[in-house]
């Protein structure tokens, strides 16, 4: 038995994984990267200008905006979405059978297309023919996707209704992984409810949560089919994410230079968010949180 | 105008693309046959297919096939199958500044000669149609379909509600939006998320201040042209409007694509309405009795105090387009160009947009409006379309994507009222001649 034969068989196991994230990965990256310092209207002839697309777009100030609305829907969904995953994932980590029953009910929202649920909601909330007029009811028939402030809450509200059920699902794994004998000392010493909540279950969950909150924070990055759908970007550029600012540039405006410097920034916040979160989450994520057990 | 058939298609299209008639050849240039991207959606589609089948059974030895596609799906696959130098053989379109961009990049024929041999297929279409098809002198379009003015639609059993008249000024049009607001009726629907909704208005407002000549300055890209005096006082009468909520509540979330906006108007939620012609058809079809019983008023946009505008001018689409790829076989060519002398508005195709209340872009199309049940409207049609001393096409359509989408959001951005005319301007002087 010697090694490295078994290293090479091992590798060939992951060359089709290689060879689809070369392709489907690596290549547009560079693609896009080269874009940048071009100019091209997707119909003519590609042109090099070095770094006027860059210059452009960091000049224009509809970046900095794109940019904060990106930081506030990724901040303010974390905020949200967090503690309502937590809880529910919690809960139904539990073995009685009513639960279950509940988690396949809290589940249905994922198994939706972004588009779908935009178009629902946008149907539901319409001021004139949407739910509140329906209903005769005054509170219900605001002006939910015309007011700046209120289509940013919308948009939160409802990612966060599609989303949380996913992160449920992670907490619900991750809540169960978590050894009884802990809950059984704890009982021992004489630890309520919310006691074993934030003494064993919370610093049980550390990892669960880092890997969590990067796939939602990474994730909000590109948000684009539900907000594109529900807001599109409106009222004015209220919720004009950066993904969505990137299209309109690339696809509508015909300036794919300036689409694609857009499309390097969102890769670079990217890759900076997911290693904070990796050291905000300490250790290499590999040690075993189990090690007190 | 982005989506003039796009409004029809959201309601009815079919998902594409979807191959229609014809015999299966690949896309692209592969294959013996021309090939035909067009919209779906009916009726218009039906119409489409309709002309191609008898144009292949006329001639078996040149085929057409057609595939559809819905409207942004159209949009987003021709720009992409255009620079990958897959086009079909007949490219479908709006003219104006996209079909400059497709000259530009040397991607569609020049159809200058052929026209100049064959008159006579040009004569027979209406003069205003080409020249959202002719780039910087030379013909790139074959006009097609029918002409569609923007229109100012009412609702006469409001107007009769609260014992009022039709505007027939800017000042009329103040006059009414206190009150029908007062009578809990919203003076004006308007599709606002969709932007270019918000564009017909200045497009009026611009020309009946100060005619055509503004707008032409913009096109023409000279310096500054959006902070013309006339273009500033323009945008402000457009801020009063909305500030004396001369609009639909809501209005900014509304998109034209549900055709929620010309439910406002049926429903007797809003009076008035600024749209294009093609909403005629949809709301005969979705709004009950309302357009068969005589409820649906319908006008020219009435002229400004003080305007020098002729308020006979109009604005909208003046055609829909057919180019041929540079990239085309010499054979597609050929079966194309008999397509526009044989094929295109041939005298049923002609009769199935009349009958879908529709004008098509063919002189003395009028002697078909006899004894139809919308022959008011089309001859109302007919007669803006033919006797406008401008047609100015959509701003939107006429500019280069680029300055259109710029356009677009600032539009977006002044009926929210978060910039004023002056910022607007100066936003848009930035992207003229782009």
């Amino acid at each position: 038995m010697s090694a490295p034969p078994r290293h090479g068989s091992l590798a060939w196991l992951a060359v089709p994984a290689l060879l689809l994230f070369g392709a489907f990965g690596v290549v547009p990256l560079v693609g896009v990267l080269v874009l940048s310092f071009t100019s091209w209207d997707g119909l003519g002839d590609i042109h090099f200008t070095g770094l006027e697309s860059w210059a452009a777009v960091l000049a224009d100030p509809g970046l900095p905006h794109a940019l904060w609305v990106t930081f506030l829907v990724m901040a303010v969904s974390w905020l949200v979405q967090t503690p309502a995953s937590i809880l529910l994932g919690v809960f139904l980590a539990g073995h009685q059978r009513y639960r279950a029953v509940l988690s396949v009910v809290y589940f249905v929202p994922l198994l939706l297309s972004s588009a779908a649920i935009a178009i629902t909601y946008k149907a539901l909330l319409d001021p004139n023919f949407g739910l509140g007029a329906g209903l005769g009811l005054e509170i219900l028939a605001q002006d939910w996707l015309g007011e700046p402030a209120l289509a940013f809450g919308v948009v939160i509200f409802v990612v966060s209704w599609q989303f949380i059920p996913f992160h449920s699902l992670i907490y619900q794994g991750g809540a169960r992984q978590i050894p009884r004998s802990m809950y059984e000392a704890a009982e021992l010493d004489g630890a309520g409810r919310i006691r074993k909540f934030f003494s064993i279950t919370l610093p049980q969950l550390k990892y669960t949560i880092v890997t969590s909150s990067t796939l939602m924070v990474v994730g909000s990055l590109t948000f684009f089919d539900l907000i594109f759908v529900l807001t599109a970007g409106g009222p004015g550029d209220a919720t004009r994410v950066l993904a969505l600012d990137m299209y309109k540039r690339g696809f509508q405006a015909n300036l794919m230079g300036p689409a694609s410097v857009i499309a390097v920034i969102l890769v670079l916040v990217g890759l900076a968010l997911a290693l904070l979160l990796r050291r905000l989450g300490g250790g290499t994520g590999s040690d075993s949180r189990l090690e007190g057990a | 105008m982005g989506l003039p058939l796009g409004a029809a298609l959201a309601a009815c299209g079919t998902s594409g693309p979807t191959r229609a008639g014809g015999t299966p050849t690949g896309g692209g240039g592969g294959g013996g046959g021309a090939t035909y991207w067009y919209l779906s959606g009916q009726p218009q589609e039906g119409i489409r297919a309709g002309a191609v089948e008898r144009f292949n059974k006329a001639n078996p030895g040149g085929q057409i096939t057609g595939t559809t596609f819905q409207n942004d799906a159209y949009k987003a696959k021709i720009k992409t199958a255009i620079g990958a130098g897959q086009a079909p053989t007949l490219i479908w379109g709006w003219g104006g500044g996209t079909l400059r961009s497709y000259v530009q990049a040397g991607q569609v024929e020049d159809l200058t000669p052929w026209f100049g041999e064959n008159a006579a297929v040009k004569d027979r279409l209406f003069p205003s149609s080409f020249g959202a098809a002719t780039i910087d002198g030379k013909i790139y379009a074959m006009p097609c379909e029918t002409v569609q003015p923007i229109v100012l639609f009412y609702n006469k059993k409001l107007f009769d509600k609260i014992g009022a008249e039709p505007p027939q000024s800017w000042g009329d049009i103040m006059a009414l939006v206190p009150k029908f607001n007062a009578a809990g009726i919203a003076p004006f629907s308007l599709g606002g998320q969709s932007r270019w909704t918000n564009m017909m208005w200045l497009e009026f407002l611009f020309d009946r201040i100060a005619g055509p000549e503004v707008f032409q300055a913009v096109f023409d890209g000279q310096k500054d042209a959006w902070s013309n005096p006339a273009a500033i006082d323009a945008l402000t009468k457009m801020q009063d409007l909305i500030k004396a909520d001369g609009f639909i509540k809501g209005f900014s979330s509304i998109t034209a694509d549900s055709n929620a906006d010309q439910a406002l108007l049926y429903t007797g939620k809003a009076a008035m309405m600024l749209h294009g012609s093609w909403t005629y058809g949809m709301m005969a079809a979705d709004g009950g009795d309302f357009v068969s019983g005589g409820n649906l008023g319908f006008m020219n946009f009435p002229p400004v105090e003080g305007g020098k505008g002729d308020p006979s001018n109009t604005v909208g689409n003046p055609g829909q387009y057919l180019s041929i790829s540079s990239k085309a076989t010499a054979e597609q060519k050929e079966i194309a160009k008999k397509f526009f002398a044989t094929g295109v508005l041939d005298g049923e195709e002609v009769k199935g947009w009349v009958g879908t209340g529709a004008v098509p872009i063919v002189q003395g199309a009028d002697s078909n409006f006899a004894g139809s049940k919308d022959a008011d409207w089309l001859n109302f049609v007919y007669g803006v379309a033919s006797k406008a001393g401008t047609f100015q096409q959509s701003w939107d359509q006429a500019l280069s994507p680029t300055a259109a989408e710029t356009l677009l959001d600032n539009i977006a951005k002044l009926f929210q009222l978060s910039v004023t005319p002056e910022e607007f301007a100066t936003n848009l002087n930035a992207v003229i001649g782009k």
